[in-house]
């Protein structure tokens, strides 16, 4: 089997190659996702927990 | 029905926490290892079919997404289920993380399936009980995500969510059933029945390659998800406010 045969899948490269590639884009979105939602919990968490010390302080 | 100390403690979010974080890069990184296994004997290895030629390998995603959309169904109503009876606050985590993801798999099995249709039958889309009671199942994640967000208690999100989740169990069976109750373009099943698999062998070992890979991706990404939930949700104890501090350094 050649590369080009390869990406020719016998005709049908459209129908097999969006397919994974659809797969492919999904599931990286699905992973990255909680990576990028954690640092921003852990954000606002920090600035939460620096003003909740601030107004301990203050008082 | 009460359930003994054990486990309690070990799904006390602290806990989970940082046993999940242990546990994500063993399995993220077998994921990626079978994933690229799955895909070189799925794509490269295994022969063209004697009647769809190569357009059968989009199986080795439709087929394990489907599984995944109905496995992840049935985890999310269990954990919805666990959650309702005894209050355990992880479990209605572990509901909340997993619908995205199902909702992900579900998505992928109709969009995979459409574009495995159109060469093969002529139409992407064809109103039969296996698609449709496919897309209910979509259906049936996105409202369990939007009926949670629209209710701020995260309890009262949860239950309500759960009540959703169990209510839709009904569907699971129908889908699998749907091919053999109804008449159907849809092929039956040729692994998932009480029989020899009627697939060879050269095509079966890489579609539970990835279907195994398609698991191991479910995990990971569900203790990830959860991992971030529960800092939100346990951020008023002190465990997190060092997990914060800590992170910052």
């Amino acid at each position: 089997m050649t590369l080009s045969e390869f990406f020719h899948m016998g005709g049908y490269a459209f129908y097999v190659w969006m397919s994974y590639g659809l797969a492919l884009v999904v599931l990286l979105a699905i992973f990255f996702g909680p990576m990028i939602a954690k640092k921003q919990i852990l954000k606002e968490l920090r600035m939460k927990y620096r003003q909740q010390e601030k107004l301990d302080n203050g008082n | 029905m009460k359930l003994p100390a054990i486990v309690h403690k070990f799904s006390s979010p602290r806990n989970f926490y940082f046993m999940a974080g242990r546990l994500i890069p063993w399995l993220g990184w077998s994921c990626l290892i079978l994933t690229l296994t799955g895909l070189y004997y799925g794509l490269i290895d295994a022969p063209p079919d004697y009647q769809q030629g190569e357009s059968y390998r989009i199986m080795f995603i439709h087929v394990p997404s489907a599984w995944m959309s109905m496995f992840i169904y049935m985890v999310m109503a269990s954990a919805g289920a666990i959650g309702l009876i005894w209050r355990i606050k992880l479990a209605d985590i572990v509901a909340y993380s997993s619908a995205p993801i199902g909702a992900a798999f579900t998505f992928l099995a109709l969009a995979t399936g459409a574009l495995w249709g159109k060469p093969m039958w002529g139409a992407w889309w064809v109103w039969d009980a296996r698609l449709t009671s496919e897309l209910i199942l979509l259906f049936l994640y996105l409202g369990f995500i939007a009926l949670q967000a629209s209710i701020e208690d995260p309890r009262n999100a949860a239950r309500a969510g759960a009540v959703l989740a169990l209510v839709g169990v009904v569907n699971i069976p129908i889908i699998h059933y749907s091919v053999e109750w109804w008449s159907t373009l849809h092929q039956g099943p040729t692994v998932t029945k009480f029989d020899k698999p009627s697939i060879h062998l050269s095509m079966l070992i890489p579609l539970l390659m990835m279907a195994v890979a398609f698991k191991l991706f479910y995990a990971t990404s569900l203790l990830m998800r959860a991992r971030g939930e529960v800092l939100k949700r346990e951020q008023n104890s002190r465990w997190v406010k060092e997990v914060v501090e800590n992170d910052a350094k």
